[in-house]
């Protein structure tokens, strides 16, 4: 008797015959003639300058962790979601209680501008500020 | 030994279905994308240009397929066979009608949402691998959209699993016997539609391509069968995505009697297909950043929202 996540193991496994099956089959049909301006990068016909792995907005890096943030909190309404039913109201006003403490992080990210691609300008504090006696701008 | 047997001729006439609907859905996508064009699409090959596919398959078999000198060899195959498999395999878990299930799994909205984010790789590599700029940019686009929308993805189910108490796709059918779920659940579908939209990268949320900024984006290094295998997989995507929304919200198999079970499944699943190529037709692309504000300043609390009204609602009662 197979279980079912047998089946899924054998749907794994005949998806990669599948697909092995295309690459393989057309490595053999397709044709090969490499030119050098075929071999070169394609940029819309202009010739690349510099590194192709350039440098990137360091947003893309934040997204990424808030996201690492919000997933957690997915897994943790998961299976929360499956028995709340018999838990009740107190494990209800525990999850509210746990969701406002995630929205006020969320609260923080999004008025320090993370969430927005143009981001406002940082203050950068400058020595005089350091001066005692005299008020920051 | 029978069964393994059985089982594998059971899968391999899924994916061979499956594989034969997404070629299909290149032909539907032309045609319907011709009629709200007022052109005509594809009517040459064969009778109402239906053979059109066939010949787009030799095409993409007998066309060159270059890996780039500069390219990582290894990691630049790979990216596609990944967004292929983990799409076919998630098939697994869609109830077709009550006696067409490949494996009924206990755990199966969960096993969608893991294999939905392993599709992430697939941009992320094969972007990366590439060693072209505009690749690069389009997998990063592609990883932040797909990990933002994933997030919501997966809230927008929770409304669904609390009214089931089960992550069974069966389960989830039958509990939509008096009601389907789009009526208690309307948030969690429309929160849902655009997520797995964006996860697909589909128009309007094909940013990580964007042909007329990055042209092409991650995949504009790769031709032939590697090519043709990102093509299938977005519109296997699709089919992916109408198929859990009408699981999902719409009631899967179930209808009135005159038709059967698989019927009305089909009749659904395609109804979502032309609708979401009526939303390619219509609507523009959206800006990065009006993308993401989007999804984390307004579906974020919305989903937020949905989880716990929904869940007060069922305490109450």
């Amino acid at each position: 008797m197979i279980s079912e996540f047998g089946i899924i193991l054998l749907y794994f496994i005949l998806g990669f015959v599948f697909v092995g099956i295309a690459l393989v089959a057309a490595y053999f049909i397709r044709p090969s003639h490499p030119n050098a301006i075929k071999n070169s990068t394609y940029e819309c016909g202009e010739i690349p300058i510099g590194e192709p792995w350039v440098r990137f907005n360091v947003r893309f890096y934040v997204i990424a962790l808030i996201f690492l943030l919000f997933d957690v909190e997915v897994v943790f309404l998961l299976p929360w979601a499956i028995v709340f039913k018999g838990l009740g109201w107190f494990a209800f006003i525990e999850m509210i209680i746990f969701v406002v403490i995630l929205l006020v992080g969320f609260a923080y990210v999004w008025g320090k501008g993370d969430l927005d691609w143009e981001r406002p300008k940082p203050y950068i504090a400058k020595l005089s500020d350091l001066v005692i006696g005299k008020k920051k701008q | 030994m029978n069964e393994t047997l059985y089982y594998s001729l059971v899968i391999a006439g899924v994916l061979i279905t499956l594989l034969t609907i997404a070629a299909g859905n290149i032909y539907i996508e032309r045609r319907l994308l011709s009629v709200w064009q007022d052109r005509l699409g594809p009517n040459r090959v064969g009778p109402f240009g239906l053979l059109q596919v066939v010949a787009d398959i030799i095409k993409i078999f007998t066309k060159e397929d270059w890996i780039p000198r500069f390219a990582d060899r290894v990691v630049f195959v790979l990216a596609p066979a990944i967004i292929l498999i983990t799409i076919l395999i998630t098939f697994a878990i869609i109830p077709f009608s009550p006696d067409i299930v490949v494996a009924d799994l206990n755990i199966g909205l969960l096993f969608f949402l893991g294999l939905s984010s392993l599709g992430a790789y697939s941009l992320v590599l094969g972007g990366w691998a590439s060693n072209n700029k505009y690749s690069l940019l389009g997998a990063m686009r592609g990883a932040a959209q797909m990990l933002s929308y994933e997030v919501f993805m997966g809230l927008s189910l929770m409304g669904v699993v609390m009214m089931t108490g089960s992550f069974s796709m069966v389960d989830i059918v039958e509990a939509q016997k008096n009601v389907w779920f789009v009526i208690p659940q309307f948030a969690g579908f429309v929160i849902f539609l655009i997520a797995g939209l964006a996860e697909s990268h589909r128009i309007p949320f094909d940013i990580p391509e964007s042909e007329s900024e990055l042209i092409a984006g991650f995949h504009s290094e790769y031709s032939g069968m590697k090519f043709g295998m990102f093509f299938v997989g977005e519109y296997l995507a699709i089919t992916l995505i109408s198929a859990l929304v009408t699981t999902l919200f719409f009631g899967g198999w179930l209808g009135p009697d005159f038709l059967p079970p698989l019927a009305w499944f089909t009749i659904k699943v395609f109804a979502f297909i032309a609708f979401i190529i009526l939303l390619r037709a219509a609507l523009p692309r959206p800006r990065y950043d009006q993308l993401l504000g989007f999804g984390w300043k307004i579906l974020l609390p919305l989903s937020l929202i949905n989880i716990l009204v929904t869940g007060a609602i069922l305490l109450s009662k």
